[in-house]
């Protein structure tokens, strides 16, 4: 076990899947002699050589399209776009391409690819380094999205995506990059690419977050035991396609009072699919009407960043109005 | 076109160096070439019969795709657009599996995911066309890297039209092409049209292959009216990226003799004098008078040899019309490599209430959940 941050556990993911596996190759802007500019692949190339993990033309659609060829041709590429917020250039060849390879060959040709993407709020980065954008991709059928919020986490379900026969879009919450340090064995493991972790166990309000909120979450879940003595259960989604929907359901059904937590828009973000699968499949358990904290409907602030995402003040709020309902 | 390769003018006369293909050789290609279009005809006359969807014809186009596809080995690929399906079959591709993917019926190996005329083959590496323009210009430069770097001597021949030369893929396949070095040879067949829009109105260059110089490598124009110029410059490519000295555009200029596609009507934008002009430089014609001149074809075969070849199509489309029901399971399918829970329990909805309506075939049943 060593004491990692979420970015050191990121890199040593990489290390471990390129040591054992001579077919995956790391690559994308600034990747590589510079190590990526949060550090996730520092020492790849010095390591393992330039013909493993190396930069490429400024080109995200350059990137994802031709990560899919070596991907359709015996390679397993992990490409990094430098911020999701830089991703849509790629977008047709994620949506259109590597997504529906399998589908529209009868599975004659697949693309077994990861995409790691630094995403989300609290760096100071304006309306183009801090989007969340989960839901596109999570509406997206033959993806998976994948999003850790833990050290542990990151390495077993990098590994496990690197690994995957599909293709995995890897979203790392970047403000957790050196702000989470935790427990990670060494070596080879994985974390299953649809359960949902339980952070913390209660019966009074059951929480879904996912990511960089998960640490929120858990502050506002500590001060709604502290002050008011309310329990809640906290549920790590971890993976948004494909998702735990047994382990939703059944923690929902826990308590019957939900909060679902996003920094992403509200406006067909993630939660509202959490909320309509309750609403579908067991309503009769619901004692108050589902809240949702999110980001606002809006392109993402600057100076007011602070405020845009959900703190632990909000989600303390949604707690006590769902358990006061 | 002066500057582009020429080796047999429009008249069959040799104004280059011809290939050194052996009689067999040159026999085939133009076998092949009858082929395409022989399929051609099939597939229209079945459109307008309501029995297949859509077809995209390679009319006018067969010197281009016989030309390209001959000096490839099984082993490269070919990434493919909408018109190149008559050199998937050349290369080895079933005629069965040709008709089932235009029928897009339960043999097609594509399950009938995929609207007509967007073929595959893995068994001699040829990917099926997803429909947006430019995509498969990337994917052949990533799976060329792939190549290259497991140390294989495997070309990718990328196929695109003069209209993709306008699309994101082209620029980043070919930027990054140009710098990881890969062997692939950009094979743009410029057919004049992109649907309605004329390939001079894309570009502001003085040519698509001189766009190739931006990227770090040469391109070349060929008269792809001319099936021995576009087997030549591809041969030639083809080995340059074989050994190991990169990748190579070829711009094969020439003409969509058809619409579009089967819904498209060409008179509305362009005109018959065009379409005439076109006709004179007939890519079959001006290769059997080649042959027939150097007795390798005889004066009338090419009747005998295009009854043959619509003896054995019609065969085959008599066996395709006949295939079993699709499997309804293959809706969900394939999406990932095992069924995820979400899509079982979709699937499950779904077939509960096929059954109830009697829409359900055995084996329709429902997946456990």
């Amino acid at each position: 076990m060593a004491n990692l941050t979420l970015i050191q556990a990121v890199n040593d993911g990489l290390r471990t899947v390129m040591k054992a596996d001579d077919s995956v190759v790391v690559f994308g802007e600034d990747v590589g002699p510079k190590g990526g500019v949060f550090l996730a692949t520092e020492g790849l190339t010095a390591d393992f050589g330039d013909s493993r993990c190396f930069d490429t033309p400024l080109s995200e659609d350059g990137i994802i399209g031709t990560a899919v060829g070596m991907a359709m041709n015996g390679l397993r590429p992990v490409a990094e776009i430098q911020f999701q917020d830089f991703i849509f250039p790629a977008f047709d060849q994620i949506v259109s391409e590597a997504a529906k390879l399998r589908y529209r060959s009868g599975g004659q040709y697949t693309a077994p690819m990861v995409i790691r993407t630094p995403y989300g709020g609290g760096i100071r980065g304006g309306l183009y380094h801090s989007q969340s954008g989960e839901a596109y991709f999570a509406h997206t059928a033959g993806l998976k999205v994948v999003i850790p919020s833990t050290p542990h986490d990151a390495k077993g379900l990098l590994i496990a995506s690197i690994q995957d026969p599909d293709p995995v879009l890897f979203m790392e919450p970047k403000a957790l990059y050196r702000s989470v340090k935790g427990e990670v064995p060494e070596g080879e493991y994985t974390v299953d690419l649809s359960t949902l972790r339980t952070v913390r166990q209660g019966g009074d309000v059951t929480i879904y977050c996912y990511g960089a909120m998960v640490p929120v979450v858990e502050r506002a879940a500590a001060q709604a035991a502290e002050q008011r003595g309310i329990e809640c259960l906290v549920v790590d989604l971890r993976t948004l396609m494909p998702l735990d929907e047994e382990g939703v359901l059944e923690a929902a059904k826990q308590t019957g009072r939900v909060v679902v937590v996003h920094e992403a828009p509200r406006f067909c973000g993630y939660g509202a699919e959490i909320s309509a699968l309750i609403a579908e499949h067991c309503i009769e358990y619901m004692e108050a009407p589902v809240r949702r904290v999110t980001g606002f409907d809006t392109p993402f602030p600057n100076t007011l960043e602070h405020h845009y995402l959900p703190d632990d003040r909000r989600v303390l709020d949604a707690i006590e109005s769902v358990y006061d309902f | 076109m002066s500057s582009a390769i020429q080796i047999l003018a429009p008249d069959g006369s040799v104004v280059g160096e011809p290939p050194g293909l052996s009689e067999a050789e040159l026999r085939g290609l133009f076998v092949h070439m009858l082929q395409i279009r022989c399929m051609d005809g099939r597939m229209l006359k079945l459109q307008r019969a309501g029995r297949v969807g859509f077809v995209g014809t390679a009319t006018g186009l067969e010197a281009t795709l016989v030309g390209a596809a001959a000096p490839l080995r099984p082993e490269d690929w070919l990434w493919s657009g909408l018109r190149e399906g008559g050199a998937a079959v050349m290369r080895g591709l079933p005629l069965s599996e040709y008709v089932a993917q235009m029928y897009c019926n339960a043999n097609d190996t594509a399950k009938g995911r995929q609207m007509c005329n967007h073929f595959q083959h893995k068994g001699t590496n040829y990917p099926s066309w997803s429909s947006v323009i430019g995509t498969q210009i990337t994917h052949g430069v990533g799976a060329a890297f792939a190549s290259m770097r497991r140390g294989e001597d495997t070309v990718h021949a990328i196929h695109f039209g003069d209209g993709a030369t306008s699309s994101n893929g082209f620029h980043s396949g070919l930027n990054f092409a140009g710098v990881w070095n890969v062997p692939a040879v950009f094979v743009c067949t410029d057919n004049g049209w992109a649907i309605s829009v004329a390939s001079s109105e894309q570009t502001a260059a003085k040519s698509f292959a001189a766009k190739a110089a931006a990227y770090g490598f040469p391109g070349y124009e060929v008269d792809g009216n001319d099936v021995l110029a576009c087997q030549s410059a591809m041969a030639d490519a083809v080995e340059r990226a074989r050994r190991g000295e990169g990748p190579t555009m070829l711009v094969l200029k020439t003409y969509r003799m058809l619409g579009h596609s089967s819904s498209d009507d060409p008179t509305k934008y362009r005109s018959d004098e065009e379409v005439a002009a076109w006709a004179e430089r007939d890519p079959i014609a001006r290769f059997e008078r080649y042959l027939i001149e150097r007795g390798i074809v005889e004066e009338g075969e090419r009747a005998k040899l295009e009854a043959q070849l619509l003896t054995e199509i019609d065969a085959v489309i008599h066996e395709q019309e006949a295939a079993p029901p699709m499997a309804l399971k293959t809706l969900v399918e394939d999406v990932y490599a095992e069924v995820p829970y979400h899509l079982r329990r979709e699937y499950n909805d779904f077939i509960a209430v096929a059954e109830k309506l009697g829409h359900a075939q055995p084996g329709d049943g429902a997946f456990p959940l």
